[in-house]
């Protein structure tokens, strides 16, 4: 090993190096904690007269013993959930190079308008007269969306990419059979999200798969051996899963609308570009964005996202509806300084081939305003520099690591690397699972492992734009220490031991599958399933 | 200019020195440059975070919210979100989270699901919940397509008294997946499946006794109803468990969450899939989202469960500790094989329900319950004695929402009520459309006005609205 003081002395702050505040103990579930007779609950006093369930309701229908939950003070609450967060790791706690996922700093402006009543406190059947604000807010949100992206609309219902993907293959779908065509596949290259083949499939497709070539990119030979007038559609990532630019972007583009087909892209890696290339100036006829990603909504846990699939003209009569449109005058304001939505009245339209719902309301509308907000503080400039960062803060990754970690696809990179454990692997049997648990020792997030398919022992590495040159050196640092660490005496199995300074420490995820344990009354029973 | 980029110019030099660049273009060389985008993005400049927000706050100033008393249900309710379960959801820990990919350092993100999993299994009466699904509609999607997938047959059988978006949503994505998606309608107020002959056919409100017929897919795979229903109607589901049992399909029931604190479970009517949507629980209006998708099922059907799943295992010490578990469900392992494509889902609002769930506990469950169930009670009783209020559903009992007629149609009345500081309910023709559907007909849609009356309502607020539909259904 060969710590580097003097880092270690100026570790920043993308660096999470407290270990939980009082050792290793757990914590026990709510249930455990629960005293029968303790409360939290306090409600309005109402005046309305005080009837009896008996009184209310039909007993075919009552319940006869109440849904058995915790009882806690609420202090114990709060302690309960208190301790919880310090058992998480989050991007406000450290670097987070989780690839694919973009986890850039969450700028707190956007909890502060999440919270604002005026917007949190709408009810989503109101009528349009009492929504203008938000009316007007998603306008203006669509066309900046729209402007990123080179669309001409944007639907906001999606709730999620893989929303937006399913979403986008129904559009698809629409499209043709409006034409009068029956298409039965949809191309998507092997390097691609899990979502894409499983939307694939749920949009009713078959799905084809075509190979990587040598620098990482679609295969175009391949491609042009499986295009016919069944494709329907190919789905792209671009750059893609290896963090690749599609070189051949405007070659793939012209082939598949030559055939008939509908360019996808799936807008996971659209942080890359932002302001230097859009999707629509490369020819997709459909773009889902993530906007806890590239636009830092966050991430929550696994969620809430958003979805929002943005259109080519060709495609806008097929959208979800009802959308929020403008009504009034076609002048470009939102809402003015003083409330009024100047650019005239907003209401909602329904598309005329539209293919109906895809959420219960109108999307994920508070995730909407977090992500206005994030445009509007960074700009059109401001946007160009986010790729800018991002794709220099990977770069400058990739270069430092390639002596220490294989670089499968070795050149320039956009916004996130694919290394590798492979050599390391072979060497001194290190995978990358285990660099990733040594690097949770060493107060980072782990990278995305095993992904892309297509790399062996993966390691797929997206720093952000909002990570500095130091936490990268110490980040760095850090993998370089566990490469080092590994050739040592009892290196490996110190590797394997990992990590040890966490919470708990590796975790048996085999055993949670064999015998399934998916809630509080399933233990002790043997688990709620067994299987083999 | 404003950001949140933590380069010094040095830095950027520095960097680009390292990579052998003359400047951040080069970065960019694999674009073709014929494509890039000449002269940026046609936005604004940046602008500084105080000025943002006040244009933020001018788009939520041009909104009604506070001064519009809350009526309103169909699916989204205004329901007491304390400063507690504010202050804990909000913590940045789980805010600023992903997945929990890494379980050792995301054990508190798991087990608050673990715990919420808990949760909703109990009030829904089955033994397994999931991690969250999007919202009542892509739970709903999601079960279908569970149901469909475990009876092997694609004909679904959908009571109209099911939320109308989420039968919206349920025949958008049925032209993806191929489901057959039968619309079965009410007869006051309650569904009227084929062959039951507990309903009068011919009953007003709807074609009842009529079967949808062998032409129109055949038997049935799923077989869907509400409890609730949307218009608030408590339905018998007896009838409905041995309609599955005879065509062996599966069954769905879309249940109000918070309902089931005073109702019998779904589970112990005998469904084989509970979705619902869990917005109840600590989560505000927000105009529609993120809410968060409620979804259950029986042992059987765990390995077709859609989204997350967190489990209890050992950590190699023997400690415990939660992981997300039977992963190989999951699309990025199963990839077009994978019956769901979910990945992110609405942890953050699983989490703000396992707090309120946890600040309300097992007697505040059923206290709001009570009380939503007491001021509809009151609020019907009152309403009905209005001339020009009369029941749409009949004497159906309902339990936390109404569906009443006014003589005015109810969009003339919610803009009327407005003006006097109620969101007096949602018109009908706004959920399911001008011509009606087979829960109401086109002059139901017109005149029917969805109230709800969540805990938060004080019999002075209820008085007042009272007053002002008078006014309303008079002018």
């Amino acid at each position: 090993m060969n710590p580097n003081a003097q880092a270690e002395a100026h570790a920043p702050g993308g660096r999470a190096q407290s270990a939980p505040l009082m050792g290793r103990a757990g914590e026990p579930t709510i249930f455990e904690l629960s005293e029968p007779g303790r409360r939290s609950w306090q409600l309005r006093t109402t005046g309305v007269p005080e009837w009896s369930a008996e009184e209310l309701l039909p007993e075919a229908h009552r319940r006869v013993t109440p849904v058995p939950l915790a009882e806690v003070s609420e202090r114990d609450l709060v302690a309960h959930f208190t301790r919880l967060s310090h058992r998480q790791f989050s991007v406000d706690l450290g670097a987070y190079p989780l690839g694919s996922c973009t986890m850039k700093y969450n700028p707190k402006i956007c909890d502060t308008v999440a919270s604002l009543p005026g917007l949190a406190g709408v009810h989503p059947g109101a009528p349009a007269s009492t929504t203008q604000g938000w009316l007007a807010l998603l306008v203006e949100l669509e066309e900046a969306l729209c402007e990123v992206t080179g669309m001409a609309a944007v639907t906001f219902q999606p709730a999620a990419g893989a929303a937006g993907e399913l979403t986008g293959l129904l559009l698809v779908r629409a499209y043709h059979e409006a034409r009068g065509e029956q298409r039965r596949r949809v191309i998507i290259p092997d390097s691609a999200h899990g979502t894409n083949p499983a939307s694939v499939t749920l949009g009713g497709y078959e799905v084809t798969t075509v190979p990587s070539d040598a620098r990482g990119c679609v295969d175009a030979a391949a491609l042009r051996a499986v295009l016919d007038r069944d494709v329907a559609g190919i789905m792209l990532t671009n750059p893609n899963t290896l963090g690749l630019f599609e070189e051949g972007i405007e070659e793939i583009a012209s082939a598949v609308h030559d055939v008939g087909g509908l360019l996808y892209y799936d807008g996971a890696n659209l942080n890359a570009i932002l302001g230097v290339v859009r999707p629509g100036d490369m020819g997709f006829d459909i773009v889902h964005l993530n906007l806890h990603k590239t636009f830092a909504t966050p991430h929550g846990g696994g969620g809430p996202g958003a979805g929002p699939v943005g259109v080519s003209a060709r495609l806008v009569d097929f959208l979800p509806g009802p959308r929020p449109v403008r009504v009034g005058q076609a002048a470009h304001a939102g809402a003015a300084a003083d409330g009024t939505t100047a650019g005239g009245r907003y209401g909602w339209a329904a598309p005329p081939r539209s293919i109906g719902r895809v959420h219960s309301w109108h999307g994920n509308a508070l995730v909407l305003a977090r992500a206005l907000t994030y445009v509007l503080v960074h700009g059109g400039d401001g946007l160009r520099r986010v790729a800018e960062r991002a794709v220099l803060n990977a770069n400058w990754l990739r270069a430092r690591l390639s002596s220490t970690y294989d670089v499968p696809f070795d050149r320039p990179c956009m916004h996130e690397v694919v290394l590798a454990a492979s050599t390391l692997k072979s060497r001194y049997g290190l995978r990358a699972l285990d660099v990733a648990k040594r690097l949770l020792e060493e107060g980072f997030h782990a990278p995305t492992i095993y992904f892309p398919l297509v790399v062996d022992e993966a390691l797929m590495v997206e720093p952000t734009e909002t990570e500095s040159l130091q936490t990268l050196e110490a980040l760095a640092e850090a993998f370089e220490r566990i490469a080092a660490g590994v050739a040592e005496e009892g290196g490996i199995d110190a590797a394997r031991a990992a990590p040890r300074t966490t919470p708990v420490g590796r975790v048996d995820e085999a055993r949670a599958a064999r015998t399934l344990i998916p809630t509080f009354d399933a233990r002790g029973t043997g688990g709620a399933a067994r299987a083999g | 200019m404003a950001d949140y980029l933590p380069h010094t110019d040095e830095d950027v030099a520095a960097m680009l020195a390292f990579l052998g660049l003359q400047d951040l273009d080069e970065l960019f060389a694999a674009v073709p440059a014929a494509m890039r985008l000449a002269g940026g993005l046609d936005l604004a400049d940046g602008e500084p975070e105080p000025d943002v927000l006040a244009r933020m706050d001018a788009f939520a100033r041009a909104n009604r919210a506070a001064d519009l008393l809350c009526f309103a249900g169909a699916g989204a309710y205004d329901h007491e979100v304390p400063p507690v379960v504010r202050a804990l959801a909000g913590r940045s820990e789980f805010v600023t989270a992903y997945t929990p990919y890494q379980p050792e350092v995301a054990q508190g993100v798991l087990q608050a699901v673990f715990e919420y999993q808990t949760m909703v299994a109990r009030l829904s009466g089955l033994p397994v919940a999931n991690a969250s699904l999007y919202d009542g509609a892509s739970a709903l999607v999601e079960a279908v397509n569970l149901g469909a997938g475990a009876s092997g047959r694609q004909t679904v059988w959908v009571s109209s008294g099911v939320h109308p978006h989420w039968r919206g949503c349920l025949r958008t994505f049925s032209r993806g997946s191929g489901h057959q998606i039968l619309e079965i309608p009410l007869a006051g107020g309650v569904t009227a499946w084929p062959g039951d002959t507990a309903v009068a056919p011919g009953a007003p409100g709807g074609a009842a006794g009529r079967p949808p017929g062998a032409a129109a897919g055949g038997p049935p795979g799923v077989v869907v109803v509400a409890y609730p229903n949307y218009l608030g109607c408590l339905e018998d589901l007896a009838p409905v468990r041995r309609l599955a049992d005879a065509h062996g399909a599966t069954m769905v029931v879309a249940a109000d969450p918070v309902a089931a604190g005073i109702l019998r479970s779904a589970g112990e009517w005998g469904a084989d899939v509970v979705v619902g949507e869990g917005q109840a629980f600590g989560t505000p209006l927000s105009f529609g989202g993120p809410y968060l998708g409620l979804f259950c099922c029986t042992t059987a059907q765990v390995r077709r469960l859609p989204g997350r799943l967190v489990g209890e295992t050992v950590d190699l010490e023997g400690r415990r500790a939660y992981v997300t578990t039977l992963r190989a469900r999951e699309q990025d392992i199963r990839r077009e094989k994978a019956t769901s494509n979910v990945c992110t889902n609405q942890t953050l609002m699983a989490v703000t329900a396992a707090v309120q769930l946890g600040w309300l506990g097992t007697g505040g469950l059923a206290e709001v319950a009570l009380r939503c169930a007491r001021g509809t009670r009151y609020l019907r009783d009152a309403a009905l004695a209005i001339d020009g209020v009369s029941p749409l559903t009949g004497s159906t009992p309902v339990v936390r929402e109404l569906a009443l007629r006014t003589r005015p149609p109810a969009r003339t009345v919610v803009d009327r009520m407005a003006a006097e500081g109620f969101l007096a309910g949602v018109a009908l023709a706004d959920l399911v459309g001008d011509d009606g559907d087979g829960s109401v007909d086109a002059d139901g849609a017109a005149h029917g006005l969805l109230v709800a009356v969540t805990e938060r309502r004080t019999v002075e607020e209820i008085n007042g609205y009272l007053v002002a539909l008078d006014k309303a259904v008079r002018q």
